[in-house]
């Protein structure tokens, strides 16, 4: 078969949008978006259609979100937990992978703990495979959600300058945005302690520093538009990446000092779960620049924008 | 048992000229042997003869996991690769640690007889790192035991590893160190550390994890006084540590495999765990400054590191799938490949790195060396100009974890003689393997 080089068979990386393709998603996105204020929000045209949400790895709100994306596109959602099935119990990926697919399934929505793996499992299977997130390589509707609500906070994206604060080396959130970001035209600067910034991070496309401040007043690389945290998960003490919560907090975390440097119109952004008193303080994750159930909300809708654009190709969203 | 005449072969790719073979010798060199009546006449013109190949590092997985290769066919795979020697790695299951281990493995290849099998011992109790194993009773043994290594990991506690050094002087021994500080890289880490790692997510195996140990190792071999051989070298940072303590006069060895002198850590980008390998693929610098050592001697060996994987125990994702790539049958391509088409190696060349010193570091009497009468007929005939395709499903091999499929290799190996006589003729193995 053919393709159109637009047509759109898996979504792995965010790298697999180009900049016309994530623009319609998201234009997508918010007709969708738009249906969470009606009273019956489901929508018919993925009927008869199942999507099996493969997850290897718990994850309570990705799942959900893709769960109730896919319901309100009228398709038949079904909830696969492989957690532990591979590898321990000696079923190699691939059986795993092909058992599930070999239901009748037409797209397999993949959560792994190993990074390739939905793309792996793309090699294998006939139908579409979103990745939900795989190791500490990508998380490409994680970058989808947040790019939405930048744009419902900020307008265009087009020119904006990100920072994106936090444990960047196993972060799959900071490498889909770092990318996608670009693709809509906005700068990002990376903020991490030496030991959370990824290895090769120099040939990435963003400015990268170790100091919050200077970042965040915009002294380093100018304004900031919005700020990024990431989660900074406590097994990374033990790691030695840094020597204590406290030090952490006081090196790297939104606190309420930190958000007066910030303009006004700037939000704050969290992909959540968040761990306050580390990364982000509850002034900045309560206040009124936290977007954060915003994303919540944008998660549901780009959701169902991918799975429309990937399970009904180009019709047109009848809303 | 009749003789046999190789007809117009090459030595080292010299002038040709026959050979008469019988007794599991050389017997004669001539330009002209008629040979008697009964004799087999293998023409050889324009194949370059060559010493049997030695494998410093083979892993033939029995006894343990004979779903992936057994003494038999990996002995299959050896021989028609041009090998006439290969050591048996000792992370079996049961690991070999002991002389009774080492004596089946040894026993076993003698019955399969198509390579002389050299079991590896382990340096430590298990593998386990902490106890040594029974090295001198291994090294008694029939099996005979040179080389011991805790190979797929690695001796990184710095009193067992002097300990180890100091141990196997009386029997003449090597150890043989899987450099690899697991501090700095451990079971998870699986590619290259470095821009590739960063933007795939993939835990990361920095050179310095290898170069670090490699430098202690050297300087407790220069305090000890003992022989050490550096097993897979992969950095360009671990060949200037080699070459600065062989410069000091320390007793040091040190071996590439084929893969990291052809293929370099980009080819990760598919998350295919076909290249995913222990050391990892390096990037491109890294593999000519490894061509570069190989061609000048600071590395002495080609090893392959043959490591047969079920097909199982790949399909999965990258960080998942077993670590490790077949080579018995793909070496001499690739050397041929990186080392003899640029003009880094000639024949003689080759013969050094894959035959006589790989033999030397394994006293492994009767393999390698020149090849003149009256010495024991462990030969390769090579076709310099026999290019191929890899096709994992052609191997002898029980596995097909290949990461050479598809390519085209510009030498082949024809016909190989384990003590005067022929395991392979015609590329394919002489007799059905023994199963």
């Amino acid at each position: 078969m053919s393709e159109d080089p637009r047509t759109l068979r898996h979504l792995l990386s965010a790298a697999d949008l180009d900049r016309d393709t994530a623009v319609e998603l998201l234009d997508t996105a918010a007709r969708m978006h738009a249906l969470q204020a009606r009273e019956v929000k489901k929508l018919p045209p993925l009927r008869g259609r199942t999507i099996v949400n493969l997850f290897f790895e718990d994850s309570t709100r990705t799942r959900s979100s893709f769960e109730i994306a896919g319901k309100w596109l009228s398709a038949d959602v079904v909830n696969v937990s492989a957690k532990g099935s591979s590898v321990s119990k000696g079923e190699s990926l691939r059986d795993t992978a092909l058992t599930v697919a070999a239901m009748g399934v037409d797209a397999l929505v993949v959560r792994h703990n190993a990074s390739g793996a939905a793309a792996r499992i793309a090699g294998w299977v006939g139908c579409h495979v979103v990745n939900a997130g795989d190791g500490t390589h990508e998380h490409p509707t994680q970058a989808l959600l947040d790019a939405y609500t930048l744009r419902q906070r900020l307008g265009d994206i087009e020119g904006r300058h990100v920072a994106i604060i936090g444990d960047i080396t196993h972060s799959r959130v900071a490498r889909s945005n770092v990318i996608l970001l670009n693709t809509l035209g906005a700068r990002v600067t990376i903020v991490a302690p030496p030991t959370l910034m990824p290895s090769g991070i120099a040939s990435w496309q963003c400015e990268t520093s170790w100091d919050i401040d200077s970042v965040l007043s915009g002294k380093a690389y100018g304004d900031v538009d919005a700020v990024m945290m990431l989660r900074v998960q406590r097994e990374r003490m033990s790691g030695g990446y840094f020597p204590s919560e406290r030090e952490y907090a006081i090196g790297y975390g939104l606190s309420p000092e930190r958000l007066d440097l910030l303009g006004d119109a700037a939000p704050v952004l969290h992909p959540g779960p968040m761990n306050r008193g580390l990364e982000i303080s509850s002034a900045a994750a309560d206040g009124e620049r936290s977007v954060v159930l915003d994303q919540v909300r944008a998660g549901v809708s780009v959701r169902m924008a991918v799975l429309f654009r990937l399970l009904a190709g180009n019709a047109e969203v009848v809303v | 048992m009749s003789s046999i005449v190789l007809r117009g072969a090459a030595p080292m790719g010299g002038k040709p000229t026959d050979l008469l073979i019988d007794e599991g010798r050389i017997l004669d060199i001539a330009p002209r042997i008629s040979g008697g009546p009964g004799d087999r006449v293998v023409d050889a013109a324009g194949l370059v003869l060559l010493p049997g190949f030695v494998d410093l590092h083979t892993h033939l997985r029995e006894p343990g996991r004979e779903d992936a290769e057994t003494i038999a066919t990996g002995s299959a795979a050896a021989a028609l690769g041009g090998f006439t020697a290969v050591h048996a790695m000792a992370n079996t299951e049961p690991v070999a640690d002991t002389a009774e281990i080492v004596d089946l493995v040894a026993r076993r290849g003698a019955e399969v007889g198509l390579v002389d099998v050299r079991p590896v011992g382990a340096v430590s109790k298990g593998l386990g790192g902490e106890l040594l194993a029974e090295i001198g009773n291994m090294a008694r043994s029939r099996a005979g035991v040179r080389v011991f290594s805790d190979d797929g990991r690695c001796v990184h506690d710095s009193r067992l590893m002097r300990r180890a050094l100091e141990y196997v002087k009386p029997f003449d021994a090597v150890i043989a160190q899987h450099a690899q500080d697991p501090r700095l890289a451990d079971h998870a880490s699986c590619a290259h550390e470095g821009e590739l790692s960063g933007r795939l997510g993939l835990p990361g195996w920095p050179a310095v994890a290898e170069e670090s140990v490699i430098a202690r190792d050297v300087m407790l071999a220069e305090h000890t006084g003992s022989r050490l051989h550096v097993c897979h070298v992969s950095t360009a940072g671990s060949v200037e540590v080699i070459r600065w303590a062989k410069s000091r006069g320390v007793c040091v060895t040190a071996e590439v495999t084929p893969h990291h002198l052809l293929l370099s850590c980009d080819l990760l980008d598919t998350y295919d765990p076909v290249y995913k390998v222990n050391p990892p693929l390096r990037p491109a610098e890294d593999a000519a400054a490894l061509r570069a050592a190989l061609a000048d001697g600071t590395i002495d060996a080609v090893a392959t590191d043959h490591a047969p994987h079920a097909a199982h125990d790949k399909d999965h994702a990258f960080a998942d799938a077993a670590f490790g790539m077949l080579g018995l049958q793909t070496a001499l391509g690739v050397v041929a490949q990186t080392m003899v088409e640029p003009g880094l190696l000639d024949w003689a060349g080759v013969a050094d790195r894959m035959s006589a010193r790989p033999a030397s570091i394994g006293r492994v009497a009767g393999h390698g060396g020149l090849i003149e009468a009256g010495r024991p007929a462990n030969l390769t005939l090579v076709d310099p100009a026999g290019s191929w395709t890899v096709d994992p499903a052609q191997f002898a091999s029980r596995s097909r974890n290949s990461p050479f499929a598809g390519h085209t290799l510009p030498a082949r190996v024809v016909a190989t003689l384990l003590r005067g006589q022929l395991t392979v003729a015609d590329g394919a193995l002489v007799e059905a393997v023994p199963v």
